[in-house]
């Protein structure tokens, strides 16, 4: 069993499917990660991320397609791609028996790797776990088994590094630990692929992203490049006083009102300028007390191509 | 190493569970032990003849020391997989390079040093309240090694099939613990009447408790070698069954 990833991408997945009492839940999903990426799969709940990291790990079985990790088929050579990956499950799961220390020397030892104690210590240091490593499972607080869980798909030090919702239900101090750790990692050379339903952590961590909806890939793309396909800015303007109605000539903005027509949305194309906007509504003897740009963001690119927010509320 | 290291991790790491536990896994069954060695040996055993030429108590030693054996294992091997299962970290060793043949034998020795260390407890006791004529004692330890493997390999089917307390309660309550009561455990099947005599032969348990006996007492109602190949051709058919679950990834991987 090799230790060592070979040439070619870390993960590419073809035509990947999957289908639970005849509902599809991963629909023919090709996919193609790079060594060294921050790759994010973001999708609505249902979406089939998490199914396709269970086909990808083996906790499920694929119907039609195929998995390769580092060059190794994930169904023919799972010793070795198992070897290669760390996983953290969304679902917190631990077993009760044993203290932290001593889980992630069990865990080092299920992937064949000799206990690092350097290694695992750094682990528990920086994840925050060094009160509690004598401490059972069972008496760790949420926050802390989350933690646990980080430590324990890294404690074989892993080539790919797949992270199921890492943040979900976690303090700000820890999604920063965390995301920290994640960056100095990647520079070692792991290769990340994370879920998250925080579309601004994608954002900033991501360099690639493919975006899921009911089983099928809407979209792959730097994340640059996704927000640059949303043309459209937002204006925003606070106005003197709540105005019904706005000119007319500003229809073409698309004008959307809030709090009661004192602050009004314009919708700006690629050659539309905030000028022309805020230059009608002075013409029109508008006062204007504020005045903020928005650019696109992932979340305005989740929302155009799955038409619900990154919470799963239908926005289209 | 890569490939032995996650297999002893594995079987290291299920002796360690039940070694923590020692009130639960050894104390408990020494004690209820203890007591039906009181019962039956003590008090109710010396007005029960065996037709042998030993008493009541060195017939019905080999039949707890089994028992012990037995249930322990089976207790091992079926409710480690299913708590793994119900709890959910049976996916920390989905993921892992740990493969089915790996995965059976660590479950299958854990459980069975498990169940040779609560019966080699049960002998122990067993001296303070009588001798054993010890007729062939390493077959014994075979006859007792080979009834472990198969109860384990029936625990990891268990393990596997169960979706509910209720539903491994059933294979304790309705299969095994039956067919050790029926299996000749506290009387030679040669006292019952010929039907219950011949249906007591189609019992797999009464070929360990009477081969076990047989090699430890030296008294028997089977030939030892046919007890030896009726309780080996069992556990391979177990181990079979319980290798096809664990390879197709039956109720594990989803």
């Amino acid at each position: 069993m090799s230790n060592k990833p070979t040439a070619g991408p870390a993960l590419e997945i073809s035509h990947l499917s999957k289908s639970y009492s005849g509902t599809t839940v991963v629909d023919d999903i090709s996919l193609c990660i790079e060594k060294g990426e921050i790759y994010g799969l973001l999708g609505p709940n249902g979406a089939g991320k998490s199914t396709t990291i269970n086909l990808i790990t083996g906790v499920a079985k694929m119907q039609a397609g195929s998995v390769r990790v580092f060059g190794y088929d994930n169904v023919r050579n799972y010793r070795e791609t198992r070897r290669l990956i760390g996983v953290m499950h969304q679902e917190v799961v631990i077993d009760p028996f044993f203290p932290v220390g001593r889980a992630l020397k069990i865990h080092s030892g299920y992937y064949g790797v000799k206990d690092d104690p350097a290694w695992r210590e750094l682990l528990i240091e920086t994840l925050g776990l060094g009160p509690h490593a004598d401490k059972k499972m069972h008496r760790l607080s949420g926050g802390m088994k989350r933690r646990f869980m980080v430590a324990k798909a890294l404690v074989h030090k892993p080539s790919l590094l797949i992270l199921d919702e890492p943040t979900a239900g976690v303090d700000v101090e820890l999604r920063r630990a965390l995301w920290d750790f994640v960056a100095l990692i990647r520079k070692e050379g792991t290769t990340v692929v994370l879920t998250t339903h925080y579309l601004e952590e994608a954002q900033q961590m991501c360099d690639r992203i493919a975006i899921l909806n009911r089983g099928k890939v809407v979209a792959v793309d730097s994340t640059v490049n996704l927000v640059k396909h949303i043309e459209r800015r937002t204006l925003k303007v606070w106005l003197d006083g709540p105005v019904q109605e706005v000119p007319p000539s500003l229809a073409e903005f698309l004008p959307a009102a809030e709090e009661q027509g004192r602050v009004w949305r314009f919708s700006l194309g690629a050659n539309q300028r905030s000028g022309q906007v805020l230059k009608i509504l002075y013409s029109e003897g508008l006062g204007i007390r504020e005045v903020e740009t928005h650019s696109p963001s992932l979340e305005d690119v989740f929302v155009n191509l799955t038409g619900l927010d990154s919470a799963g509320r239908a926005r289209r | 190493m890569p490939y032995f290291l996650p297999f002893w991790t594995l079987l290291n790491k299920e002796v360690q569970r039940w070694f923590v536990s020692p009130i639960q896994t050894l104390i408990a069954p020494m004690i209820t032990s203890s007591l039906y060695l009181f019962i039956f040996g003590l008090s109710l055993g010396k007005r029960i003849s065996v037709g042998t030429d030993i008493t009541y108590i060195q017939f019905v030693v080999p039949g707890l020391v089994l028992m012990g054996v037995l249930n322990n294992t089976f207790a091992n091997s079926s409710f480690s997989l299913f708590m793994s299962r119900y709890l959910g970290h049976m996916v920390d060793l989905l993921v892992t390079p740990i493969g089915p043949a790996q995965f059976i034998i660590a479950y299958t020795l854990a459980s069975i040093l498990r169940g040779l260390v609560v019966g080699g407890a049960i002998l122990f006791i067993s001296c303070f309240f009588t001798t054993l004529p010890l007729h062939a004692p390493w077959l014994a330890f075979l006859m007792a090694g080979l009834a472990s493997f198969m109860i384990a390999q029936l625990g990891i089917i268990a393990g596997i099939c169960s979706d509910s307390f209720e539903a491994i309660s059933i294979y304790t309550t309705f299969l095994l613990l039956p067919l050790i009561y029926l299996g000749g455990m506290f009387y030679p099947i040669s006292i019952l009447p010929s039907f219950w005599q011949g249906l007591s032969r189609f019992n797999p348990l009464f070929y360990t408790i009477d081969g076990f006996r047989h090699c430890l007492v030296g008294v028997g109602d089977a030939p030892i070698a046919m007890s030896f190949m009726v309780s080996g051709a069992i556990s391979i058919v177990l181990f079979l069954w319980a290798a096809a679950l664990l390879s197709s990834g039956y109720n594990m991987r989803k």
